[in-house]
C-alpha cells in the first residue's frame, strides 16, 4: 500500500458536504410532491369506497344510468357520454387546424418579425385561463350566433383551449425532424409538399399524437369553460348529439361535491376516481407512444 | 459479377436499353462542359463563404474538389443543384450554366433541376423508413414506379450494399451502421438516374473495402454520368478524378486543372503546399 497521503493536499470535505445537502434538498422536494399526491389519491379512493359500502350506492346504477335527484338512483353515464362527445368533437375541431398551423409556421412561413410575433403569442395563448375561452364562446357562439348551450358550443370552447397547446407541441415535433432528412428528400427532386407528406410528417406524427393526447387529457378535466358556456351541471339524461344540451364529468363532480347531504360527497369521490382513471390512461398512452417511437429518430 | 449480369431479368434489360438511349442523346453534346460556373459567389448573411468561382466541369468525367475544412466545398456543391435556396441567410451571386442554361434564372424550377442533379450529403441522412422504401423514395416521388424492385436492387448493388441487406429490405434504415447508411444514401441518390451526381465525402465513414467499392462505383458512374465529388483524401482524389479543383481558406478556388497536373505539377505554390501536407 504505497502512496499513503498521495491525495492529502486535495480537500474535498466542504464541496462534498454541500453536494450532499443539495441532494437531500432535491430529494425532499420531490418526495413532498409525491406524498401529497399519494394522500390525495388515497383520500379519494377511501371516500369513493364508502359510497357502495356504507350508503349502498349501486355500482351498476352508477355506471349505466344518468344522474338523478335521488342519490341511490344517480348514475354517471350521462356525464361520461357528455365528456366522450366533447372529446371527439374537440379533436375534430382542433387537430387538423392545429397541425395545419404548425406545419405552416415550421415548414412554410418565412422567418419574419410577423411570424415570430405569431409564435410568441401562441405560447401566450396556451397560458390564457380557461374561463376566458368559455366567456368568448358564450359571447360569440352561444349568444352571438344563438347556438344556445349545446354540446358543440362546449367543444368549441375546449378546442380553442387546446389548440395553442397542439400547435406548440406539433411545432416542437416538426422541429425535431433533422434538417438533413428534408435535404435528402428535396435533393431527390421532391417538392416541398412531397417532402412534408412523405418524410417530415411520418417522422413527426408520434410527437404530434403525444402532444395532442396530453392536451386532451387537460381538456377533459376542464370545468370552468363548460359552466360558462352553460353545461347542465347534473346530467339527468344521456346527450343525443352535438346539438343537444349536455353535461360532463367535471361539471357533474362539481354539482355532486357541492350538493348537501353525505351521499353526494361519496358520489363525487366515485366520479373523481373515474375521471382520474381516464386522465391517467390518456397520459400513459402518450408516454407509451413517445417511448415506442422516440428511438427511431 | 458476369454471371449475375447474365441472369438479369428482361425488365432490367429494358431499363438498361432505355437508359442507353437517353445516354446516346447526351453523347451528342459530349464535348461541351456540362456545368459552366461564372463568377459564382456565396454569402451567408454578411459573411462571404465563396470568392467568385469560375470553372468548366466536363461531362461524364469525375471532378474532385479538395481543400481544408471550412473552405466552402460543401457550399459550392449545394450551389449546383440550388440546395442553398433552402437556407434563409444564404445568397448566391453570379451564374451557373447547366447545358448552357443558367440554373439561377427565374424560370428554372429547382425541383426539376434536382431531378437531373442528384446529391449525396456529407452526413448520412436516411429516412426513418425501411431500407427498400429509402432507395425507392426518389423513384416513387418522380413517378418512375415500373420495375421498382429491379431498380432498387440495381441501385443497391451498385452502391455495394446489396449483399449486406438483401434479406432485410423491410427493416428500418436507421438500424444500419454509419457506413451502411452512407452507401444507402448513395443508392437512394443514384436510383432515379440523375444526370449529374454531387457527392460530399461519400466515403468518409467507410472501411477500405467499402471505400474501394464506392470508388469502383464512381468510375463506373463516370461512363454515363457526371460526378462531382468532395473528398478529404488526396489519394482518393488522385485515383478517381479526371479534374481537380482546389479551394483554400477564404472560399477561393485557387486552382482547377487536370488531376495529373494538380498532383504532379501544380501552378500555385499554396496548392503544392496543401497537397504535400505542408498546409491545412
Ligand atoms: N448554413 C450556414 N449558415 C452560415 N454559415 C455557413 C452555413 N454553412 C456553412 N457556413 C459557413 O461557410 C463556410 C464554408 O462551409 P462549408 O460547409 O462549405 O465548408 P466545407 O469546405 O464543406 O468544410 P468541411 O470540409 O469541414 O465539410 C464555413 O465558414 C461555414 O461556417
Ligand atoms: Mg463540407
Amino acid at each position: 500500500m504505497g502512496g499513503d497521503g498521495l491525495f492529502e493536499d486535495v480537500d474535498l470535505t466542504w464541496v462534498k458536504r454541500k453536494g450532499t445537502a443539495f441532494y437531500l434538498l432535491c430529494l425532499a422536494s420531490s418526495l413532498f410532491g409525491i406524498v401529497m399526491l399519494g394522500f390525495l389519491i388515497l383520500d379519494v379512493l377511501y371516500e369513493a369506497a364508502l359510497g357502495p359500502i356504507e350508503f349502498e350506492i349501486s355500482l351498476t346504477t352508477f355506471l349505466t344510468d344518468p344522474a338523478s335527484r335521488h342519490p341511490e338512483q344517480a348514475g354517471y353515464l350521462g356525464a361520461i357520454l357528455g365528456s366522450v362527445w366533447l372529446m371527439v368533437l374537440t379533436v375534430i375541431l382542433s387537430f387538423f387546424i392545429g397541425v395545419g398551423s404548425a406545419i405552416y409556421l415550421e415548414e412554410y412561413a418565412p422567418d419574419t418579425r410577423i411570424t415570430r410575433l405569431i409564435e410568441a403569442n401562441l405560447t401566450n395563448l396556451a397560458g390564457v385561463p380557461s374561463i376566458v375561452y368559455g366567456l368568448l364562446v358564450l359571447a360569440v357562439f352561444v349568444n352571438g350566433f344563438t347556438l344556445g348551450s349545446i354540446l358543440l358550443a362546449g367543444s368549441i370552447a375546449l378546442a380553442l383551449l387546446v389548440m395553442p397547446i397542439i400547435i406548440v407541441s406539433s411545432q416542437e415535433a416538426l422541429r425535431a425532424v433533422p434538417s438533413g432528412m428534408r435535404d435528402g428528400s428535396s435533393a431527390t427532386g421532391a417538392t416541398r409538399w412531397q417532402t412534408i407528406r412523405h418524410v417530415v410528417l411520418p417522422a413527426a406524427i408520434p410527437g404530434i399524437m403525444t402532444g395532442t393526447i396530453l392536451a386532451l387529457a387537460r381538456a377533459i378535466g376542464e370545468t370552468a369553460p363548460l359552466i360558462m358556456v352553460g353545461a347542465i351541471l347534473s346530467a339527468i339524461r344521456l346527450p343525443s348529439g352535438p346539438f343537444d344540451s349536455f353535461g360532463s364529468m367535471p361539471t357533474q363532480i362539481y354539482y355532486w361535491a357541492t350538493a348537501p347531504g353525505p351521499e353526494w360527497g361519496h358520489l363525487a369521490a366515485m366520479a373523481i376516481v373515474v375521471l382520474l382513471a381516464v386522465m391517467l390512461s390518456m397520459n400513459a398512452a402518450a408516454v407509451l407512444l413517445r417511448n415506442r417511437y422516440e428511438k427511431d429518430l | 459479377m458476369s454471371s449475375q449480369e447474365q441472369t438479369q431479368s428482361n425488365a432490367e434489360l429494358e431499363i438498361e436499353t432505355e437508359i442507353q438511349s437517353e445516354r446516346s442523346d447526351r453523347e451528342t453534346r459530349a464535348d461541351e462542359p456540362v456545368l459552366e460556373v461564372r463568377e459564382l459567389d456565396v454569402h451567408y448573411g454578411d459573411e462571404r463563404a465563396l470568392q467568385p468561382v469560375n470553372a468548366d466541369i466536363p461531362e461524364k468525367k469525375v471532378t474532385a474538389i479538395i481543400g481544408p475544412s471550412g473552405c466552402g466545398k460543401s457550399t459550392f456543391l449545394r450551389c449546383v443543384n440550388r440546395m442553398n435556396d433552402q437556407i434563409d441567410v444564404c445568397s448566391v451571386g453570379g451564374e451557373l450554366y447547366f447545358h448552357g442554361k443558367n440554373v439561377y434564372d427565374d424560370d428554372v424550377d429547382p425541383v426539376a433541376l434536382r431531378r437531373k442533379i442528384g446529391q449525396v450529403f456529407q452526413r448520412p441522412n436516411p429516412f426513418p423508413k425501411s431500407i427498400y422504401d429509402n432507395v425507392a423514395y426518389g423513384l416513387r416521388i418522380q413517378g418512375k414506379t415500373d420495375d421498382l424492385d429491379t431498380r432498387v436492387e440495381r441501385a443497391l448493388r451498385r452502391a455495394a450494399l446489396w449483399s449486406e441487406v438483401e434479406d432485410r429490405l423491410d427493416e428500418s434504415a436507421l438500424d444500419l451502421s454509419g457506413g451502411q447508411q452512407q452507401r444507402l444514401c448513395i443508392a437512394r441518390a443514384i436510383a432515379p438516374d440523375p444526370e449529374v451526381l454531387l457527392m460530399d465525402e461519400p466515403a468518409s465513414a467507410l472501411d477500405p473495402i467499402a471505400t474501394a467499392k464506392v470508388e469502383d462505383l464512381i468510375e463506373d458512374l463516370a461512363e454515363n454520368y457526371t460526378v462531382v465529388i468532395v473528398t478529404h483524401n488526396m489519394q482518393q482524389a488522385a485515383r478517381i478524378s479526371d479534374k481537380t479543383a482546389v479551394f483554400l481558406t477564404g472560399g477561393e478556388l485557387v486552382e482547377f486543372d487536370d488531376t495529373t497536373t494538380i498532383f504532379e505539377n501544380p501552378a500555385n505554390q499554396a496548392v503544392e503546399d496543401y497537397i504535400t501536407g505542408k498546409f491545412g
